[in-house]
């Protein structure tokens, strides 16, 4: 019907963070083939993650995890109709670039994947299109939701099947916003000028190296071109929003441990917008009966009644990991 | 009093709430607008709007919930139902790229096609012209789908891009390819709910 003479914007922060807004009470399901990523997909998935490995296995196989396959990413976009998500390592700019120019709908820069810069994450402004990035606490969030994040996400413990640290994590950004609401603006700029310290290491680490004195000058540039004030400024201003929405300014999924119906409605309980399943399907005992059954707990969430029917005959659940025996923390990366 | 809910299984269901409650508002008229999970909630409704999300799920999750069936014959009674996005999905009589188990509601005679637009990276806002309003309105196209035929005379076009048609109504039926309930401006819901008054 007709051409198209009118001027389009694309990659604007209302585009990225809106297509988060549609994935909104749903849930994302890790995948590695094109098979799984049906089952996902006719279970009621809003979305998939492409991957080579899931969580559970790259814990297993160990050495450096990088971006899936080309091909494994391009297989999953050609079998389902709904948006397929993929990893990049935290700071790998040009796996991102890969990734948006092969068309995925959105980046997630990963904790879970080897880290590939040991200072910054991606500035994901320079992007069209949209990222999720996890975080442990609101610090970790404000900073991700300024270098451009769309969409933010728990860490959990990824791989592991206990839900306890995306149980931490959500209680320490709930935590966080709470206190926020709680003071002044001055106290609230403060907290900002802490949550960018984070930005200052390189630079810091370098003067320590040439013998400097240990101090950011006030016109240089520490991230990109932006200088530490310009940085403090940036999330003094997300966490004011914060402060007057009581909440982060961008949708907000758990991810990091979901392993049962009953775990997906803990998380939206606890007020979380949806949910990132990555082992707990496809290392349960049946995955289209355990992947249906953490949609409908999804929507569900405040009926107990209704989850019972939805536990029942749903296999074993994937095996578990207490998080003490873990030798690979991946949730520290990435701060 | 009017009654309006909002189909609150999957999606932008706040964005929709937040939209229609200052149309409401603007409107002059006193009302409730719900999230609308269950059939239950569908009594003394005024109006029903289906959000933005996926629309496999939402198709899904409304057979699932017993809110498929309910809603169809409210709407060919002729109660007032606007759909964004996938809600313009589930309302369309012909779908285009759809999944096998997906289900839809059928009642506004168009053809859309469900990822014409491409992936997330061809996104888009652009200003398009609204029938009953002489000022643009802001576009906002997140992995659209496109109206690409009409296929009856009760169709008729009130939204367009430069000259393609990007929403319909077809009576007490409007369709949409873009999300107004992104934006800050009301002026699409308060021209849906009048029809409810």
């Amino acid at each position: 019907m007709g051409k198209l003479d009118v001027i389009q914007a694309k990659g604007t922060e209302r585009l990225k963070r809106g297509f988060a807004k549609m994935v909104k009470g749903g849930v994302i399901m890790d995948v590695t083939n094109a098979e799984q990523a049906r089952i996902a997909e006719e279970a009621g998935a809003v979305s998939v993650m492409a991957l080579h490995r899931v969580p559970a296995d790259i814990r297993k196989a160990g050495g450096v995890a990088r971006m899936a396959p080309i091909e494994k990413i391009q297989e999953i976009m050609d079998a389902v109709t709904i948006p397929v998500m993929a990893k990049v390592r935290i700071g790998h700019v040009a796996e991102a670039k890969i990734l948006e120019a092969l068309g995925v709908d959105m980046i997630d820069e990963s904790e879970v994947l080897t880290p590939s810069d040991p200072y910054f994450h991606i500035d994901k402004r320079e992007f069209t299109v949209p990222f999720v990035c996890g975080a442990r606490n609101l610090g970790e969030a404000v900073r991700r939701i300024w270098e451009g994040a769309a969409m933010i996400r728990t860490k959990g413990e990824a791989g592991t099947g206990n839900i306890v640290e995306a149980v931490r994590h959500v209680r320490l950004v709930a935590e966080g916003i709470r206190q926020i609401q709680a003071m002044t603006d001055d106290q609230v700029y403060a907290v900002a000028e802490k949550f960018a310290e984070p930005y200052l290491r390189l630079s810091l680490n370098v003067k320590e190296i040439a013998g400097l004195p240990q101090r950011v000058l006030d016109n240089e540039p520490i991230y990109g071109h932006y200088t530490y004030r310009e940085i403090v400024d940036g999330l003094y201003k997300i966490l004011l929003e914060i402060k007057k929405l009581g909440r982060l300014p961008v949708v907000n999924f758990a991810a990091g441990g979901v392993a049962t119906p009953a775990d997906a409605a803990l998380m939206m309980q606890m007020g979380m917008d949806g949910v990132f399943v990555g082992s707990g399907i496809f290392k349960s005992s049946n995955p289209p009966k355990m992947a249906r059954a953490i949609v409908e707990a999804v929507n569900h969430w405040d009926e107990p009644d209704v989850l019972v029917e939805i536990s029942k005959e749903i296999g074993e659940p994937m095996r578990g990991q207490d998080i003490e025996e873990l030798e690979v923390r991946l949730e520290e990366r990435g701060v | 009093m009017v009654k309006v809910g909002v189909i609150g299984l999957q999606g932008d269901v706040e964005e929709h709430i937040w939209a229609a409650k200052k149309a409401l508002e603007n409107l002059g008229v006193t009302g409730d607008v719900i999230w609308l999970k269950k059939p239950e909630g569908l009594e003394n409704i005024s109006a029903i709007i289906i959000p933005g999300g996926e629309s496999t799920t939402i198709s899904r999750l409304m057979v699932k919930n017993g809110l498929f069936e309910p809603v169809k014959k409210l709407g060919e009674e002729g109660l007032p139902i606007m759909g964004t996005c996938a809600g313009l999905i589930m309302l369309s009589k012909e779908v285009i790229g759809a999944t096998p188990e997906q289900r839809f509601l059928e009642l506004l005679d168009v053809k859309v096609n469900r990822n014409a637009y491409g992936r997330q990276v061809d996104s888009f806002e652009a200003p398009i012209k609204l029938a009953f309003s002489d000022e643009p309105f802001p576009g906002v196209f997140i992995r659209a789908p496109r109206i690409v035929e009409l296929l009856s005379e009760r169709v008729k076009p009130i939204a367009w891009l430069g000259d393609r048609i990007v929403g319909v109504e077809g009576d007490n039926i409007i369709g949409l390819e873009f999300h107004p309930e992104l934006t800050d401006d009301t002026r699409v819901h308060e021209y849906f709910l009048g029809k409810a008054l």
